[in-house]
């Protein structure tokens, strides 16, 4: 049996099966094609939503993704998904929906109680609330925050895959009515391979709502047989696949759904992002019916008239019983004629236009009561629809009606081709934009490019095909498809269409619907001084919604126009940007989700610090050793254990990940002595030193050290979150500043494992381990490990004696075993990055992203003896007076008086004083009590001995500092120096 | 996403790419300090064509001047850099 609203036959969906889904708790039935809106129509339900603001009642719009209204949440759990157009999700089993901004429920909300408080909160009510005691705008703000947002946000994680495929193609169509359809035929009958995309789930655009004959059969059916060409010629077709973005190059990304919101996707895979490289695109992605301006636009039941007859004609649901159909063209008379024939009712066919001729008008007039020079002033009614006021002529009178289609006029959605850079013109006669000069190689046909009639609309799609084809060599043959029957609509008149009728309310004239912005708003943008569309698009809101303003940007545009005294093209249109339609972020993200979010690099002894206990240190793609605790043990007292093990005794590090180089060729040592400040080419070899990097602009990029192998081969380090700014630079030196340098840069951070074993005992034990003296202090020497060749390089960064063991990765573990088996034998242990932190900073050493922050000088951090005069990559700028001021803050140790130093903290000269710097490292002494840290200080080696305050205001923390030299234990390196 | 044809690789799409800098940013080794700090501060912006130097990271790692036109994206020109000397 039919739900009371079906026609009894006819439309596209199949009325063989049912499917059951549930609205707001209440379980209905439709049939396979209809959308969530038809089936709901169907069923007699017209109420859908509340109004964003005013919490208005709502019914539907429209029947596509222009629809601003009808917004519901659908399915659940990490399928959620808010803000879904009834209109633009079709039925499947179990689909669960629930209506938005509404409470306790959609018939009786509570929110409605803003539509009394109307007059205090119209558009950009809330940029007025911040001139205003502060203690007062904090009250009501917590009550707007409630009040604002549409649907419910999501709290699960995504269930579903989501995936990005890239395709090339010779053309590629987007849009499937008649324009597309025939540009497609053209195309792809001339040999160019050819991709669809269509958004709905089927191919015919208008065709469905408009039935008419093509090529001597109906028109469906010749749809479905240039969508078999367009596959039988090597092309593709894609449906449910919306064009969202048209970028640089012919590159447009199309959103393809695979499941409907809410739905088990069947193949596993929710959504797929296309990146489609085209040469050529046409594009045929129609136009959008325009509303009318009147009181009360917005009652459910008020909807477009192409709506209405997609309504009956494609899905068999009569949206209303009794309609009064209006608008300023033909597409009154169509819809009349279509709406009667469907069973529904005419109460009178109002045109804004005189007296019109031609056929439908002629047809119209001998079934229904038609006016013309009359407008709709308002609608009656208050849950729905159930009258209009209509002004005719002279005189007003009402009509009832539980349904108003109306008619405002055509906008081509030239979207796309703005996003490419294309041009606009304006096109008086229809009211509109009409796309023109494209940038790119885009070409526009049918409804979207301004033309209307079924016949125009495919000769131009033909066009638009034959001439992408061509233009890329292919031969165009055959002829358009043809139509018959006079389709052609007479003109409108825009103006009409535009204005608000005499006697209609402009504070119920809805422009915007989802964001509740009426006629009187943009009357109080323009009186607020407010003349730019840009201006008035975000004081208003009107066009931020998730629709966009597909409805109302230019109905917007126009009324500001009419305010200034212009005309639309004189006042322009806002700027339009991807996604045409709202994208889900796991559509972008792909399948770059979870571990796949960004590249794991992992360490070649991985395995082994994971058999050690260590616990993981995030630092960029890598994962590092933070510290290993034992059963017990917090991560602090693991790193002090670590750390007081290096100075009493020994312990190893996998330091692996540091930038590493090595620098070859005749021309070595001078290309060194371009990226390093320092002196390297007297470096003898077997010997090493630690050097600075500067940026162009002076500023210490990096340290590290440089190592002379050989004569002519270097091997450089740098630091781990640096490493590849440095390779590239290093590329950069090598071919754009130094081009003519016999030189070989190469990065081989990957290639060499670096284990650092440190303490008093660390030499006895090596030389035991290589059966050898171990180098001496910076030094550097070859030996062998469990069976593996090493180099070994005398160098202390935890400033006792320590030595770096460089084994290849491929065979780092026995070298990594090895190690460990001696330093555990003299009660040693592996440390992690938390103890390389305590021990680094009693010794002073600074470190890229702490002290190196981009901001300092080598003069400020007490490097001024290190740097030559001239010949490296940043000497020139490192002359500029303001390095010299002596104001710059510059590395002092800290010494905490209070048992309180935030790493990051401020530094104040008394309390609620201007910071004069901040602590750049925080850590405690090692061997004794304390905290400890190293801060940037304007003046600061000028200052020593002062006591100031370090304050964390977010962490609630403050205490006093003492400045100190930056050194905290053996101030002359004797633990390590020969 | 632009499609910069490498000449070494052909087109290929942007993010295997890295901007470096607008060429008249390189600075040069035996700059002065005045020179120096004209071309780090002081650098016109154009609207319309700019001569530009990218590398091919996640290519061929060469590197590449490149004049784009940085209102249109248009890619007038894709050359290696420094250009090839001439045979002798």
């Amino acid at each position: 049996m039919n739900a009371p609203h079906r026609t009894p036959a006819g439309g596209l969906i199949d009325r063989g099966h049912t499917v059951g889904f549930t609205f707001d708790g209440r379980r209905l039935s439709g049939h396979p094609g209809d959308t969530l809106a038809s089936a709901l129509l169907a069923n007699g339900v017209r109420l859908m939503g509340r109004g964003f603001k005013y919490h208005r009642p709502r019914g539907v719009l429209g029947v596509g993704v222009e629809e601003p209204n009808a917004l519901v949440g659908v399915g659940a759990g990490g399928r959620l998904e808010p803000n879904t157009r009834a209109t633009d999700i079709f039925l499947y089993d179990g689909l669960t929906a629930v209506s938005q901004n509404r409470w306790p429920s959609l018939n009786l909300d509570v929110g409605a109680v803003n539509q009394w408080i109307a007059p205090f909160i119209p558009a950009g009510f809330y940029y007025k609330t911040f001139f205003g005691g502060p203690r007062l705008w904090m009250f009501y703000e917590h009550f707007i925050r409630r009040a604002a947002g549409l649907g419910v946000a999501p709290t699960q994680p995504e269930v579903d895959a989501f995936d990005h495929r890239a395709a090339f193609c010779d053309v590629l169509v987007v849009g499937a009515g008649p324009a597309g359809l025939a540009a497609a035929a053209a195309a792809a009958g001339a040999g160019a391979k050819v991709i669809l995309v269509e958004q709905d789930e089927r191919v015919g655009g208008a065709l469905m709502r408009d039935p008419a004959e093509i090529d001597g059969r109906d028109g469906l059916d010749w749809a479905t047989d240039v969508a078999g060409l367009v596959r039988e010629r090597g092309g593709r077709l894609l449906t449910r696949a919306t064009a969202s973005g048209f970028h640089d190059h012919g590159l447009v990304t199309v959103v393809e759904r695979l499941a409907e919101a809410g739905e088990t996707p069947r193949g596993g895979v929710a959504q797929r992002l296309w990146h489609v490289r085209a040469r050529r695109v046409v594009l045929a992605q129609g136009a959008i019916e325009r509303p009318l301006l009147f009181s009360g636009n917005d009652r459910p039941g008020v909807m477009l008239a192409s709506a209405a007859r997609a309504y009956v004609a494609r899905y068999g649901a009569r949206p209303g019983g009794r309609a009064v159909v209006a608008g300023c063209d033909d597409h009154v008379y169509l819809t009349a004629l279509a709406l009667a024939d469907a069973g529904v009712e005419i109460a009178a066919a109002i045109d804004s236009r005189d007296a019109a001729g031609g056929p439908l008008a002629q047809a119209a007039r001998a079934r229904f009561d038609c006016h013309a020079n009359a407008s709709v002033t308002a609608a009656r009614g208050g849950r729905h629809v159930t009258g209009a006021t209509i002004a005719a002529e002279a005189r007003a009178f009402d009509v009832d009606c539980d349904l108003i289609a109306m008619s405002g006029g055509q906008t081509p959605a030239v979207h796309l081709h703005m996003q490419a850079g294309g041009a606009l013109d304006w096109d008086e006669a229809a009211g509109a934009f009409n796309p023109t000069a494209p940038r790119q190689h885009q070409i526009s046909a049918g409804a979207g490019a301004g033309v209307h009639g079924l016949a125009a609309v495919l000769a131009d799609g033909w066009r638009a095909g034959g001439a992408a084809a061509a233009a890329l060599g292919f031969s165009p043959h055959g002829a358009s498809p043809t139509s018959t029957g006079d389709s052609r609509m007479a003109p409108a008149v825009s103006g009409a269409a535009y204005a608000l009728p005499a006697g209609a309310n402009p504070k119920s004239a809805f422009i915007d619907f989802q964001n509740d912005v009426t006629a009187a708003d943009v009357d109080l943008a323009w009186r607020e001084g407010y003349r730019s569309v840009e201006h008035l698009k975000r004081y208003t809101t009107l066009g931020m919604a998730s629709d966009q303003g597909k409805t109302s940007n230019l109905t917007g545009l126009a009324r500001m126009a009419a305010a200034l005294g212009k005309t639309p093209p004189e006042v322009g249109l806002t700027t339009f940007r991807p996604p045409y339609t709202p994208v889900t972020f796991a559509a972008l993200a792909g399948a770059a989700v979870g571990d796949h979010v960004a590249p794991n690099r992992r360490l070649a002894l991985h395995d082994a610090h994971v058999e050690a206990g260590t616990v993981w240190q995030p630092s960029g793609y890598w994962r590092r050793p933070r510290a290993y605790p034992r059963p017990g043990e917090s991560l602090a007292d693991a790193a002090l254990r670590e750390a007081r093990g290096v100075r009493q005794g020994v312990g190893f590090v996998d330091v692996s990940t540091l930038g590493k180089f090595e620098i070859a060729g005749p021309d070595a040592a001078a290309f060194l002595e371009l990226v390093c400040a320092t002196g390297v080419a007297r470096l003898a070899v077997g010997r090493g030193r630690y050097t600075i990097m500067l940026r162009e602009d002076g500023v210490v990029a990096d340290d590290g050290t440089v190592w002379r192998l050989a004569e002519d081969r270097f091997l450089m380090t740098s630091s781990t979150g640096g490493a590849d700014t440095m390779a590239a630079h290093l590329s950069y030196v090598r071919r754009v500043l130094a081009p003519d340098l016999r030189v070989m840069a190469t990065a081989v951070q990957e290639r060499w494992t670096s284990i650092a074993v440190a303490g008093p005992r660390a030499r006895d034990l090596l030389a035991a381990l290589i059966e050898a003296p171990p180098p001496a202090h910076m030094s550097a020497a070859g030996a062998r490990i469990a069976g593996e060749d090493i180099l070994l390089l005398g160098a202390s960064y935890s400033g006792e004696r320590a030595f770096e063991v460089y084994a290849p990765a491929l065979a780092a573990t026995p070298v990594w075993r090895a190690i460990a088996e001696v330093v555990r034998a003299a009660g040693g242990a592996p440390y992690g990055l938390d103890a390389m932190e305590l021990l680094r900073i009693e010794k002073g050493h600074i470190v890229t992203g702490a002290e190196v922050d981009g901001r300092t000088s080598p003069h400020d951090l007490g490097l001024s003896k290190m740097p030559r005069k001239r010949g490296y990559v940043g000497w020139a700028a490192l002359q500029r007076p303001d390095f010299q001021r002596p104001d710059r803050p510059r590395l002092v140790g800290l010494e905490a008086l209070d048992g309180v130093l935030p790493e990051g903290a401020m530094i104040l000269p008394r309390a609620g004083a201007a910071p004069e710097g901040h602590v750049s490292s925080a850590g405690r002494r090692v061997l004794g009590e304390g905290a400890i840290g190293l801060g940037l200080i304007k003046g600061g080696p000028d200052r020593l001995g002062e006591v100031l305050i370090a304050a964390s205001p977010t962490r609630g923390l403050r205490g006093r500092v003492r400045l100190t030299v930056p050194m905290f234990h053996d101030p002359e390196g004797t633990r390590y120096r020969d | 996403m632009m499609l910069i044809a490498c000449p070494h690789c052909g087109p290929r799409a942007h993010v295997e790419f890295s901007y470096a800098r607008t060429m008249d940013a390189v600075l040069p080794l035996d700059a002065t300090p005045a020179e120096a700090s004209h071309i780090l501060y002081q650098r016109e912006n154009p609207r319309g064509p700019s001569d530009e130097l990218w590398r091919h990271t996640f290519g061929c790692g060469s590197w590449l001047r490149v004049r784009r036109n940085t209102a249109t994206h248009e890619l007038i020109e894709v050359a290696p850099w420094p250009p090839a000397k001439a045979a002798p």
